[in-house]
């Protein structure tokens, strides 16, 4: 077998691959668009299910209250975050590799083990289900990334260009706001999206932590297919998919991630 | 005065760190030690019940053998839809890495990495209408073959890992990738030119470069499914009884919290030695 070949073979099996990936996606959003409830064939174009999606009360304040926790909790954890990281990164003190080490339960524990851990602690403390205890929860899965990505970038940062402002007199808080700050911005938007997606896409724990009846939209779409599919669900779905697919093209155009830097 | 910018310079760290290891420790290890400590009540100490400690929920687990039979039914799970996601991500990850050259390789890249930071319960979902039965796919199916076939896929085990592996194929192409990148392509030239075939290059010498990454993404697979619930529920249906909608149930469904939490920290137990076995190959990955 040639070369060329075997580069053509590798080309289409990488076309298989995304077939597969984009496929039932592609689907599912032109079943939306499909007049029969029960997902029958031949197609035929309506746009009926987003019209009945717009008057779906439970739905768009779903939506909504899953749209402002993402936002809370992207605030909260890319500013938490971000400091974390400067001390991580302009610092060195005993420790230092036990606190980067800790970010990994976070991120590594499946959720279903953390999500019934915070349930479990939230009612032990008094705080029991609702948004506080989801954004509270949110935060802490979306902190690791936030840290990590933040951490990435400040490693191309040039140390001299801190102490070059030291020994101009700028105070830390100056540094932080003149130099390192602008310079880590990327990384902090990139963070700032990936804290976003992580909120606005988790299921689990929200699944664990929201109150019924003042759910997020995730766990409002599984209380809803367990009940028997809709095409009302297939509409607010292919929404869902097309925004947070839009978050990490941004968060990849802002981050190194993917491709060559 | 060196000890006194020293110890400014300790009091601005621990300014900066504090906010976010507090929060941390709040809403991820507290409440996993508060687990710990619930695995051993015989009730939830909270409502006026009465409670005190037991091994109950621990003696649940080892004298039935429902929930070990459960819990090695998922991490088989675990095995089938880690061993598919490698078989089938590494010809990817090294096409995307040696054949791809340029911009369309960065454009390819992304697209394979775009659904997994997506909602993973809508892509289950979406396999969900695919899959159902006089659906899509057996309507595309039959639409190709001449004889008639009913697949019936929905509501099998074959279903589950079918999203399943839809969900995480991404976590290896990604790290195996990362390790194919780093693999000097005068290395393989080298043993080409020495004669070696394309069998021995990869056996000897592209496999053994990039273990470190695939058993990072096989890792970073495995654990998850082994934990996963929501995917056999949606999939799986009655057959969807895994260790991980066992321990949803004891938290939505039946209310025996202690006996749940039992069950979770087994399962942390698991995940734990799991991550400690790979973590000096981790490690390596990452550099």
């Amino acid at each position: 077998m040639s070369n060329a070949f075997l580069a053509h073979l590798g080309r289409a099996y990488v076309g298989l691959i995304l077939f597969f990936l984009y496929a039932p996606i592609l689907v599912m959003a032109a079943m939306s668009f499909n007049a029969s409830e029960f997902y029958q064939l031949p197609f035929s174009f309506t746009t009926d299910w987003y019209a009945k999606l717009a008057g779906n009360r439970e739905i768009l304040s779903a939506a909504w209250r899953s749209v402002w926790i993402a936002v809370i909790v992207t605030a909260i954890a890319t500013s938490l975050g971000t400091a974390a990281s400067i001390a991580l990164f302009r610092y060195d003190f005993p420790g230092k590799r036990v606190l980067q080490v800790l970010l990994f339960p976070p991120i590594a524990i499946p959720w279903l083990i953390t999500g019934t851990a915070m349930l479990i602690f939230f009612f032990g403390i008094g705080l029991g289900r609702g948004t506080p205890a989801v954004i509270l929860g949110h935060v802490a899965l979306a902190l690791p990334y936030v840290i990590v990505v933040v951490s990435a970038r400040l490693t191309s940062f040039d140390r001299t260009l801190e102490e070059a402002a030291r020994s101009l007199g700028a105070s830390p808080w100056q540094i932080t706001r003149a130099v390192t700050v602008p310079w880590i911005l990327p990384g902090i938007i990139a963070g700032g999206l990936f804290a976003f997606a992580v909120s606005f896409d988790q299921f689990v724990v929200s699944y664990f932590l929201s109150e019924p009846g003042d759910s997020t939209l995730p766990v409002l779409i599984y209380t809803s297919i367990r009940k028997g599919f809709t095409p009302e669900i297939n509409a607010i779905s292919t929404i869902i998919i097309a925004v947070s697919m839009g978050i990490m093209l941004l968060a990849a155009r802002y981050s190194n991630f993917g491709g060559e830097r | 005065m060196a000890t006194t910018i020293a110890g400014q310079d300790r009091l601005r760290a621990v300014t900066l760190l504090s906010p976010a290891y507090l929060w941390l420790t709040v809403a991820v290890f507290l409440p996993l030690s508060a687990m710990a400590f619930f695995s051993f009540l015989s009730d939830v100490p909270f409502g006026g019940r009465d409670w005190h400690v037991t091994l109950d929920n621990y003696r649940a687990f080892f004298e039935t053998t429902t929930y070990a039979t459960l819990l090695w039914k998922s991490l088989k799970l675990g095995l089938i839809v880690t061993a598919v996601s490698v078989i089938v991500g590494f010809p990817c990850a090294w096409v995307l890495a040696k054949v791809v050259k340029g911009r369309s390789r960065e454009a390819l890249f992304l697209l394979v990495i775009l659904p997994f930071w997506s909602n993973s319960l809508v892509r289950i979902f979406s396999w969900a209408i695919v899959l159902r039965g006089n659906g899509v796919l057996d309507r595309a199916v039959n639409a190709v073959l001449p004889w008639d076939v009913k697949l019936n896929l929905m509501f099998s085990p074959t279903a589950i890992v079918i999203g399943l592996v839809h969900s995480y194929l991404p976590y290896v192409i990604l790290t195996s990738y990362l390790a194919l990148q780093a693999i000097d392509d005068s290395l393989i030239e080298a043993a080409r030119s020495l004669g070696a075939k394309r069998r021995t290059i990869l056996w000897r010498l592209i496999l053994p470069l990039s273990a470190p990454g695939i058993i990072a993404g096989a890792v970073l697979i495995f654990v998850p499914v082994v934990g996963s619930f929501m995917e056999p529920r949606l999939l799986g249906g009655r057959l969807g009884t895994y260790y991980g909608t066992v321990i949803e149930d004891q938290f939505v469904a039946v209310f025996n919290w202690p006996l749940g939490a039992a069950l979770s920290f087994i399962l942390l137990a698991v995940v734990l030695a799991i991550l400690a076995a790979a973590s000096p190959i981790l490690k390596r990955a990452r550099t």
